[in-house]
C-alpha cells in the first residue's frame, strides 16, 4: 500500500488510484459516500440539538447563524449557549470512534476497543473515587465537582494506560497481549467503581451513575477546547499513521516483510488511540459503545476489510449528537445522559447491520 | 496421546508404553486441582470472622454435637462452600465453552448478554414488582440470562450460514451495551432500585443459604453434562466451520448444544450470587497452559480451577476485611487482575 512504486503503476481495476510522495491510496465511491452522507446527518443533527430548548430557534435559523448570520440575540443563544455542547458531543464521539477503530484494527478483534481494554474505566474509577470519597471528605467537594473531576478523570485515564503500557510491554507492544493486559487491568477496575458505589452514601452513588454514563450537560467552550485541540493533533497522526493498518491485518511477520515499521507504528498509533479517549472521557464522561460501535458500524457501511478511521469518525461523532437530541426530548421533561441513549440507538443498528448482511450474502 | 506403532502381522498386537509427557502433564495438572479443591473447601469451612480451629471443623462435619461452632459450620459455612463450588465450577466451565466457541480468547460468559440480561431482569423485578430478597432474584436474574443468551444466539446465527463467532461476539456485545443502558437508565430514574441493585451487582457468595444452591443445582448440573458432551464437537470446530462441516460434524448442532451449556451453566451461576466477571475470563488461559487446546481435557479442567478460584477469592475475602468481608466479585477482580497480567507477560498466549 505505502510503498512508493516508480515504474509503471499497477493499475486497481475499477478504482482511480491517487499517488503522491510514497503514499498512495485508491478512490472509494462508497467511502466518499458514507463520510458525505454522515457529515449531513451530523450538521442536521446539530442543528436540531441548538435549536430545541427554552427558547427554539428554526433549523434554517441556527443554519444561518452559522453560516455567520442571524439576529444578535439568536446568535448569543446559539453560539455561546448551545454551540458548545453539540460541538462536545460531535468531538467527543469522534475521538471515541477513532480510537476505537484503531485499537480494533490493532488487536484485529471487534471487542477490543477502549471500554473494553481499561482505558476509559480508569477515567471512570479515578473520577466514582472524587465523587465517593471527597463526598465523605466533605470540604472540597464544590471545588472538586466543577474543575477536579475533569482532571481526575484524564489522570486516571493515562494512568490506566500507562499501566497497560508498560505492563504489556516485552521489546514492543503486541496487539493480542495489550489486549488482554488492558482486559485484566479493566476487571479489576471495574471492580474497584463497584465496591466504591457500594461503600458509597446512596446520593453520592446516584451522582457517580450519572457521571458513569457520560453526559453533555452544561458544557461551555472551555470544555470544547481541549477536546478540538487534542483531535487537532491526534486525528492527523493516526491518519498518518492509519496508513499502515491495512499492512498490518496480514499479521507481524507479513507487514515486517512489506516494510511496515510494525513496532513503532503500532505503539505511536496505541499512543493516539489512548490519548483520544482520555481526553474524551475526562470531558464527557465514559459515553458508552460510541467507540465500540462506531468502527464496526463504518466497517460495515463502507463494506472495507477492517474499521476505516474517516467514516469511524463521522459516524462517531453523528451518533453522539444524535444521541443527545433523544437524550434531551424523547422523554419530555427527564433529560438521560447522553450514553444511554448511544447505547439504545447503536446497538439495534449493529444488530440490524448483521442480519442484513448475512440476508444478502444469502440471496 | 498415546502413540499407535504399527505392529508386524502374526504377532500380538503390543500395547504401546510409552506415554507422552503431556499426558502426564495433564493429569497431574488435574490431580493438583482436586487436591487445591479439597484444601480450598476446609479454608472456607474453617477461616471466616470466626476462626474454627481443625478439630472443631472435623468433629461438626462428622459428629455434630449442637455447639456454637457446629453450628456456624453446618448452617453457614458449608452451605456457602458447597454454592461456591457449584458456581466456581459453572464459571470455568462456561467460560471455556465460550472461548471455544466464539473461538475467541477475550469471551467471556458475559459475552452472550447473560449478566447484562440477568441485570436488566433483577433491575426490572425491583422496579417493578418491589423485590428485594435474594431468593426471589434468582427468577428474575435466571429467566433474564435465558432470554437474553436466545435473542443473542437468534441475531448472531442470522448471519452468513448461521452463527460464526464474530457475529456472536458482536451480537452479545452490542445487547449487553443496550441492556446496560436500559438498567442506567431505570437506576438514574429510581434511587431506591440504584440502592438494592448495587448490592446485587458486586457478585457474592455472602448471604446465600442452601435453598439458593437447590434451585440452580439441576440447571448447573444439566449444563455441565451438555457442556462437557459437546467437547469433541468443539474440538472439530476450533479447526473452522468449514472444515468441522467436511469432517461430519453439524456445526450448528454443537453450537446449539454449546450455547443452551454455557446459557444454564452462566445463568444459574449469575441467578445464585450476582455477576462475577474473570473467573469465566482468566480461567481457560491458565488451564491451557498445562492441557493444550483439546477440550476433552481443559473443559473439566476449567471447571475444577473455577471452582478453586471462586472459594479461593472468597475466603480471602473474609480474611482481609474481618470482622466484615470484601464481596467474592471483588476479590476476584482485584487480586485475579494481577495473575492473569503476570500469565500474560510469562507466557506467549495460545489464540483458541
Amino acid at each position: 500500500m505505502s510503498t512508493a512504486v516508480r515504474r509503471d503503476p499497477p493499475r486497481v481495476p475499477g478504482r482511480v488510484p491517487f499517488r503522491a510522495a510514497g503514499f498512495s491510496a485508491v478512490w472509494r465511491p462508497r467511502t466518499a459516500l458514507v463520510i458525505a452522507v454522515g457529515l449531513v446527518v451530523l450538521v442536521l443533527a446539530m442543528a436540531v440539538n441548538i435549536g430545541r430548548g427554552e427558547f427554539p430557534i428554526s433549523i434554517p435559523e441556527v443554519l444561518a447563524v452559522l453560516a455567520g448570520g442571524g439576529d444578535p440575540g439568536q446568535r448569543f443563544i446559539v453560539l455561546e449557549l448551545r454551540l458548545p455542547r453539540s460541538l462536545t458531543g460531535a468531538l467527543v464521539g469522534a475521538a471515541l470512534a477513532v480510537s476505537g477503530a484503531i485499537t480494533q484494527a490493532i488487536a484485529r478483534n471487534p471487542l477490543a476497543s477502549p471500554d473494553i481494554i481499561g482505558i476509559t474505566w480508569g477515567a471512570s474509577a479515578a473520577a466514582v473515587a472524587v465523587i465517593v470519597l471527597g463526598g465523605s471528605a466533605g470540604s472540597v467537594v464544590g471545588l472538586l465537582a466543577t474543575t477536579g473531576l475533569p482532571i481526575a478523570a484524564l489522570l486516571g485515564g493515562l494512568v490506566s494506560a500507562a499501566l497497560i503500557f508498560g505492563l504489556a510491554w516485552r521489546k514492543g507492544v503486541q496487539g493480542f497481549r495489550l489486549v488482554l493486559v488492558g482486559i485484566g487491568i479493566n476487571a479489576a477496575l471495574v471492580a474497584l467503581v463497584n465496591w466504591l458505589l457500594i461503600v458509597a452514601q446512596i446520593y453520592e452513588a446516584a451522582r457517580a451513575q450519572v457521571w458513569l454514563n457520560g453526559s453533555l450537560n452544561a458544557r461551555g467552550w472551555e470544555h470544547v477546547l481541549p477536546v478540538g485541540v487534542a483531535l487537532a493533533i491526534l486525528v492527523p497522526a493516526a491518519l498518518i499513521l492509519g496508513f499502515v493498518l491495512g499492512g498490518l491485518q496480514f499479521g507481524d511477520d507479513t507487514a515486517r516483510g512489506l516494510g511496515i515499521r510494525v513496532d513503532l507504528t503500532r505503539t505511536g498509533l496505541l499512543l493516539v488511540a489512548v490519548g483520544l479517549a482520555g481526553i474524551a472521557t475526562a470531558s464527557a464522561g465514559p459515553i458508552a459503545f460510541v467507540a465500540l460501535v462506531s468502527p464496526q458500524i463504518a466497517q460495515r457501511l463502507v463494506r472495507s476489510a477492517r474499521p476505516p478511521l474517516g467514516a469511524s469518525l463521522v459516524i462517531g461523532a453523528a451518533l453522539t449528537v444524535v444521541a443527545d437530541v433523544v437524550a434531551r426530548t424523547a422523554f419530555g421533561g427527564v433529560e438521560l445522559p447522553v450514553g444511554i441513549v448511544t447505547a439504545v440507538l447503536g446497538a439495534p443498528y449493529l444488530l440490524y447491520l448483521l442480519v442484513r448482511q448475512g440476508r444478502e450474502a444469502r440471496a | 496421546m498415546t502413540t499407535i506403532a504399527a505392529t508386524p502381522p502374526g504377532q500380538p498386537r503390543a500395547r504401546p508404553v510409552r506415554r507422552s509427557p503431556l499426558r502426564r502433564r495433564r493429569l497431574v495438572g488435574l490431580l493438583v486441582l482436586l487436591v487445591l479443591l479439597v484444601a480450598a473447601c476446609f479454608a472456607s469451612v474453617a477461616l471466616g470472622t470466626k476462626i474454627i480451629p481443625f478439630p472443631q471443623v472435623w468433629s461438626a462435619l462428622f459428629a455434630p454435637t449442637g455447639t456454637e461452632d457446629d453450628i456456624v459450620v453446618r448452617a453457614l459455612r458449608i452451605p456457602r462452600t458447597v454454592l461456591g463450588v457449584l458456581v466456581g465450577i459453572a464459571l470455568g466451565l462456561a467460560g471455556a465453552l465460550i472461548q471455544g466457541h466464539t473461538r475467541n480468547p477475550l469471551a467471556d460468559p458475559g459475552l452472550l448478554g447473560v449478566n447484562a440480561g440477568s441485570a436488566f431482569f433483577v433491575v426490572l423485578g425491583i422496579y417493578l414488582f418491589g423485590v428485594t430478597s435474594l431468593l426471589g432474584y434468582v427468577w428474575f436474574a435466571f429467566a433474564g440470562a435465558l432470554v437474553a443468551s436466545v435473542v443473542v444466539f437468534t441475531l448472531g446465527s442470522m448471519g452468513r450460514g448461521g452463527s460464526t463467532p464474530v457475529t456472536l461476539a458482536l451480537a452479545g456485545a452490542a445487547l449487553t451495551f443496550l441492556l446496560n443502558a436500559l438498567v442506567s437508565a431505570v437506576v438514574l430514574i429510581d434511587t431506591d432500585t440504584l440502592d438494592a441493585y448495587r448490592f446485587w451487582n458486586v457478585g457474592s457468595l455472602a448471604g446465600r443459604d442452601g435453598s439458593i444452591a437447590g434451585q440452580v443445582v439441576g440447571f448447573l448440573a444439566v449444563g455441565a453434562v451438555l457442556g462437557l458432551a459437546s467437547a469433541p464437537g468443539l474440538n472439530a470446530l476450533s479447526l473452522g466451520d468449514d472444515v468441522a462441516r467436511s469432517l461430519g460434524l453439524s456445526v450448528r448442532r454443537t453450537r446449539v448444544l454449546g450455547i443452551v451449556a454455557i446459557t444454564l451453566l452462566a445463568g444459574g451461576a449469575t441467578a445464585a450470587c450476582g455477576p462475577i466477571a474473570f473467573v469465566g475470563l482468566v480461567v481457560p488461559h491458565v488451564v491451557r497452559a498445562f492441557t493444550g487446546p483439546d477440550h476433552r481435557w481443559l473443559l473439566p479442567a476449567s471447571g475444577l480451577l473455577g471452582a478453586v478460584l471462586l472459594l479461593a477469592a472468597d475466603v480471602l475475602g473474609r480474611v482481609v476485611a474481618r470482622p466484615g468481608e470484601l464481596q467474592v466479585g471483588i476479590v476476584l477482580a482485584l487480586v485475579g487482575a494481577p495473575f492473569f497480567i503476570a500469565l500474560v507477560r510469562l507466557r506467549k498466549m495460545v489464540a483458541v
